[in-house]
């Protein structure tokens, strides 16, 4: 592969550099996460970790932070080795970071967070909290209440407090992982100027991403991680063509769709009206939602994470009552129905937590029945011989790589969501409820599912697909729609799909066109 | 009035084990691990109170004794779900077997005769004597002085204004965060559950230290169950929970001099005294879904 | 099936389930958790001036030695036969019945209120009734607790734990009220009548049709946990709850029923207790059969077989801890302290077994979790 001469020199950092990682490797099991992986950033830059889901970035920064322990390499912070045996190590050193999940105290106050695990006297010192919250505040513009709950506050706002957390311990280089993963755009320019603030204070941060466009926006300089491994290192202003494809090593050869989209005649399979469903803080989540899918038809939900995607599936899937609305698969009313009777009505689920929508510690063998225990059932107990034959057939036919007797848990993220994929399609479901269904897998699984889905659809399902992943939606869907705060607020044919409109309406910038 | 007097004075003296107790468990809860093992640590706190101060003749090394003993059911418990990630409720359940049986065990070894042995009990204070009837509240243990003055305030500063309350709760609710934040979840944990347990043993001691001056079998009798009830009565909050111990000390005090009076004789007392703990269901009932229980209740931590 | 116990998330272990290292199969995991115990408890055998290994000699091997005291074993296994199934079933199916000493004592009440009160009756009549009625009593006991699990989400470690000295308030109300004996005036029950009396099993023993029930009751629950949906279902409810909810199974009626049955089959303890062994009811009836289930339950990996195989052993302890009293002077409360000691052994080492053998699994896990944004869901 000719790509991988790009990679440049490992030479050895600048007198600037804040933090330095060697050789890194880290092992999960067979899975080699990171594989002798170099990387520096310097002081007043921002540095982006490029890479697609799974590359390898998460777990390379989770290292340099004390939060995984590396099998070999070296970090060294200011010239200086370290050994990150904790965050507490990573702290002392000058490291932050701002994980994904935030690692924040929800039922604590703003001031109280930052005063956790600062080493002080035995009286917690609130005051040295709030006065750290207003010094950041006048310094970098970053403007969060102290005495506020941090689980009152928005997102964006329990970011600013993760960062502030950071900043609070003097840290010297400030790693983000994915921080615009959760952001609308407007959040999106904040960070953004924040981080420049930062850096002309001297800061050096570690930006995580897998979007091109951030990337090329924000960095000073671009490494790209592939499956594990580090495949260059470049100026932050390369083409977008040029990232993308040291990122994902090939051209990406789209699923070929079999026949046009269903005609605008075909027949509403599933019709949503006015659907109210109340989230976990008992706000409306799904708030007035109406939509239709036809048979033979794709309708892809795009959005940004938190608008009420989650619930809407749910409810879809039997596993919320909605307050209000109403939900009909070919006239049947399902909404607020138990999972039994969902499906019974002819809707295949599958959800975006493939793990929890299974029973890891069964066997593919009985979780590929546990949905119609009734139908392997002889004289009042289970048949067995029927039940391995079912999970034979079901494990040839959508090449699962798994035996029946396999926990589900310990098989692969791609096999696990097969195990799922082959329980909602071996009923022939009228009607596909699909969320997030390729995140976290291999391009292998990924294409796998992809075309299984477009089989469906050919073969006459109603497929209702909830993604973040535009490049998903545009290539799987014949119709889009926008969700925002719990509404559907924009719809377009996928043809007709312009990515500045789209990433208007999931910001809620333009009301329903 | 002197009925009442005697009834509130009481209630403060039965509720002070429970307070001890309470004030344990809600350090074991706060920081994510429920402490079923605390009926056998009260019970060997008793035990190992009595015994230590009948060998030595000194209360003091008897509380001593108690307090080292809770310290040490606080580490096992804290060894079984911190360091190993044990579930909690079976291991609690199999402390409080294996420590009942063990003060069983060294009762009978040590105290082999038939005669039931005694110690000279803790005096009562009485610093108001001189106001009268109303003196007879104050007419107390030094124990229920320390729990009431100093345990309980002492106890709920800590947690809420100290920066190792703050690590304590933060541990309890997000462990994750915590340890990101550099705080040692582990150490943290075996902290709290050790200093529960000690105030635990304490509060066994004080039957046998204080009360009774004599240690007989099944002293304890459900009330370490009782602390575990109201820690949750009181939705893990110090205050509210001795106010539950309170609450259920008044009842139980009540029934007990009812019990004496003529033409009470003939009532169900065992109802009365089955009451407190119909009450605390019946509390959980009826806050039902609201609870919200410390964050990383039951789940051990361990970072990838 | 190996590793049961390894199978329980949230359940005895933490998360996830144990691959098939024989090195930690359940069987070995319970015969060093014996070593271990065996190990601790030699301090206190020392301090009572005994040889630990003439100690354990007594203990394990001699009531193996003569017929009565093999009978008595079985005698000694009997109620914790029924709490272990009882507790099994329910821990199996992710419900926490803390409960069983107060449903065994439930069905001691049902009983010996029948037995006492069915003069003239035939056998074939009050056996059937009694054990009926005991079996009613203690799933009633169990229901409210259920219900409120089920109903309000209100937690059951703590509810069914409660009632526990409730129910002992209730014993002690009626032997102090109605129930006094008017003859002696203690707080015993009237004797129950000789037609409400277990046959025994065999001459010159105190062994009782309880023993049969206890094993029928233990091998039915065999076959429907192992063998019928009903009992996929459960194992899938306790398993995860959600992943089963999602499957379409209802869970909360599993787990009610879950908790019914157990309930049911301690109740049968109580009334095994009174039918076959005291003939009455008393408030020293249950030395704690119901938290001896618990222990039951652990060291037989939750399952039927196990829970058999750990009743025999623990009667086995139990007979030998009166014999190593005698014959040693070694206090008989030992027995608890290995009972104690046991039971943290055996979940410490299945914890031990669930992060070391879990370990690649979960790494793997979190390898995928740490590279996809998921909503905070465990």
């Amino acid at each position: 592969m000719t790509d991988d001469l790009r990679v440049t020199a490992a030479e050895p950092a600048g007198p600037d550099t804040v933090l330095e990682l060697r050789g890194i490797t880290k092992r999960f099991g067979d899975l080699v996460a990171n594989d002798g992986i170099d990387f520096d950033v310097g002081r007043g830059e921002i540095h982006a970790l490029l890479g697609e889901n799974g590359a390898g970035k998460t777990t390379v920064m989770r290292i340099a932070y004390g939060l995984n322990r590396a099998d070999a390499g070296e970090i060294r912070v200011e010239g200086r080795p370290v050994e990150m045996r904790s965050p507490r190590d990573a702290i002392e050193a000058g490291v932050g970071m701002v994980t994904q999940h935030f690692s924040l105290v929800r039922p604590m106050t703003v001031a109280e967070n930052l005063a956790l695990g600062r080493s002080g006297g035995f009286r917690l010192d609130l005051d040295a909290a709030r006065r750290a919250v207003a010094d950041a505040s006048a310094r970098f513009g970053i403007r969060v209440a102290a005495d506020a709950v941090v689980g009152d506050l928005s997102v964006g706002e329990q970011q600013r407090v993760e960062i502030l957390k950071a900043l609070a311990r003097d840290c010297r280089v400030l790693i983000l992982d994915e921080p615009t993963a959760v952001l609308v755009p407007q959040e999106v320019d904040a960070l953004f100027a924040t981080l420049r603030r930062l850096v002309g204070e001297g800061l050096g941060v570690v930006f995580i991403s897998h979007k091109l466009g951030e990337v090329r926006a924000i960095s000073d300089r671009v490494s790209v991680l592939r499956r594990g491994r580090m495949i260059g290192t470049v100026p932050g202003t390369t083409e977008e063509r040029e990232l993308a494809r040291m990122m994902v090593g090939r051209p990406t050869f789209g699923v070929e769709r079999a026949g046009s989209g269903a005609g605008a005649d075909a027949a509403r399979v599933l019709e949503i009206r006015d659907l109210r469903a109340l989230g976990p803080q008992g706000v409306a989540a799904v708030d007035g939602l109406s939509l239709s899918v036809a048979a033979g038809e794709v309708l892809g939900v795009a959005g940004v994470s938190g608008n009420g995607q989650t619930e809407l599936v749910d409810v879809l899937a039997g596993m919320r009552v909605p307050v209000s609305g109403s939900v009909q698969v070919d006239g049947t009313e399902i909404a607020g129905l138990p999972p039994a009777r969902v499906m019974a009505a002819g809707v295949g689920r599958i959800p975006e937590d493939r793990h929890a929508s299974l029973i890891p510690d069964l066997s593919v063998a009985y979780n590929l029945v546990l949905e119609r225990l009734a139908d392997f059932r002889v004289s009042g107990r289970l048949d067995e011989r029927a039940i391995r034959a079912h999970a034979d057939e079901l494990i040839e036919r959508f090449s699962i790589k798994a035996r029946p007797d396999d926990r589900v848990g310990s098989l692969s993220g791609g096999n696990i969501q097969k195990v799922l994929l082959a329980r909602v399609l071996a009923r022939d479901p009228r009607v596909i409820v699909v969320s997030q269904p390729t995140r976290g897998l291999d391009v292998g699984a990924t294409e796998y599912v992809r075309a299984q889905l477009l089989e469906r659809r050919a073969a006459g399902a109603a497929i209702l697909l909830v993604s973040e992943d535009l490049d998903e939606l545009l290539e799987l869907a014949d119709r889009l729609v926008v969700i925002y705060e719990g509404r559907i607020v924009g719809e377009m044919a996928v043809d007709d799909a312009d990515p500045e409109r789209l990433g208007m309406l999931m910001a809620g910038r333009e009301a329903a066109a | 009035m002197t009925f009442i007097f005697d009834l509130l004075a009481a209630t403060l003296r039965n509720a002070t084990p429970l307070v001890y107790g309470t004030v344990g468990e809600t350090y074991s809860e706060r920081s994510g691990v429920l402490n079923l093992g605390i009926e056998g640590t009260m019970y060997a706190g008793a035990f190992s109170g009595f015994a230590a101060a009948a060998l030595t003749g000194s209360p003091l090394i008897g509380l001593l004794a108690a307090l080292v003993v809770g310290l040490f059911s606080g580490a096992i418990m804290s060894f079984l779900t911190v360091t190993l990630g044990a579930n909690q409720h079976v291991s609690g359940i199999g402390l409080t077997i294996g420590l009942i049986g063990a003060s069983e065990f060294a009762n009978r070894l040590i105290f082999t005769g038939t005669d039931l042995q005694r110690i000279e009990p803790m005096p009562l204070l009485d610093p108001l004597a001189a106001i009268g009837e109303g003196g007879v509240l104050f007419q107390q243990y030094a124990l229920t002085y320390v729990a009431f003055l100093v345990v309980v305030p002492v106890a709920w500063w800590v947690l809420q204004r100290s920066s190792f309350g703050l690590e304590v709760r933060a541990v309890g609710e997000n462990p994750e965060a915590a340890d990101a934040a550099g705080v040692n979840v582990a150490r943290t944990r075996y902290l709290a559950l050790m200093i529960g347990g000690a105030l635990m043993a304490i509060g066994g001691a004080f039957f046998t230290l204080a009360v009774l001056g004599s240690f007989t079998l099944d002293i304890i009798a459900g009330r370490g169950w009782v602390c575990v009830a109201l820690v949750i009565f009181g939705r893990w909050r110090i205050f509210r929970g001795v106010l539950g111990a309170l609450i259920f000390s008044f009842v139980f005090s009540l029934q007990f001099r009812l019990r004496i009076l003529p033409g009470f004789g003939e009532l169900p007392f065992e109802l009365l005294l089955a009451l407190p703990y119909l009450v605390v269901i019946l509390a959980l009932a009826l806050s039902g879904r609201n609870v919200a229980y410390p964050g990383a209740y039951l789940k051990p931590y361990r970072r990838a | 099936m190996s590793g049961l116990l390894g199978r329980l998330p949230g359940g005895l272990g933490t998360a996830g389930g144990a691959p098939r290292l024989t090195r930690w199969s359940t069987p070995v995991l319970v015969a060093v958790a014996v070593v271990i115990t065996f190990a601790i408890t030699s301090g206190p055998i020392l301090l009572a001036g005994a040889n630990p290994f003439a100690a354990y000699g007594e203990f394990l091997l001699v009531p193996l030695t003569s017929r009565f005291t093999i009978l008595e074993v079985l005698v000694a296994a009997t109620p914790i036969l029924f709490t272990g199934a009882a507790v099994a079933i329910a821990f199996r199916a992710g419900y926490w019945n803390i409960g069983a000493e107060g449903q065994l004592l439930l069905g001691a009440i049902a009983a010996a209120g029948i037995g006492a009160a069915a003069g003239g009756l035939p056998p074939f009549v009050v056996l059937p009734a009694m054990v009926v009625a005991g079996a009613l009593a203690g799933a009633a006991w169990a229901f409210v607790p259920a219900f409120l699990r089920v109903r309000f989400g209100i937690d059951e470690v703590v509810t069914t734990l409660l009632l526990n000295p409730v129910a002992l308030l209730v014993v002690n109300g009626l032997l102090h009220g109605p129930w006094r004996d008017p003859v002696t005036g203690f707080p015993e029950s009237p004797r129950i009548v000789a037609a409400a009396e277990f046959p025994t099993l065999l001459e010159r023993s105190r062994l009782h049709l309880g023993f049969v029930l206890a094993v029928v009751v233990v091998a039915v629950a065999w076959y429907v946990i192992a063998r019928t949906p009903t009992g996929l279902r459960l194992r899938a409810a306790g398993l995860s709850p959600h992943g089963a909810r999602f499957a379409g199974i209802d869970v909360s009626r599993t787990l009610l029923g879950a908790a019914l049955v157990s309930g049911a089959i301690a109740g049968l303890a109580g009334v095994s207790e009174v039918a076959g062994i005291q003939f009455r009811l008393t408030s020293g009836l249950s030395p704690g059969y119901g938290y001896t289930g618990i222990v039951v339950a652990t060291l037989g990996s939750l399952s039927m077989p196990g829970v058999g195989l750990a009743a025999l052993f623990l009667g086995d302890l139990a007979v030998g801890a009166s014999s190593a009293a005698r014959a040693l002077g070694i206090p008989s409360q030992l027995g608890a302290v290995v009972q104690g000691v046991l039971l943290l052994t055996t979940i410490g080492l299945i914890a031990l077994r669930r992060w070391r053998g879990g370990a690649a699994v979960r790494q793997r896990r979190d390898a995928a979790s740490a590279t996809t944004p998921t909503e905070g869901d465990r």
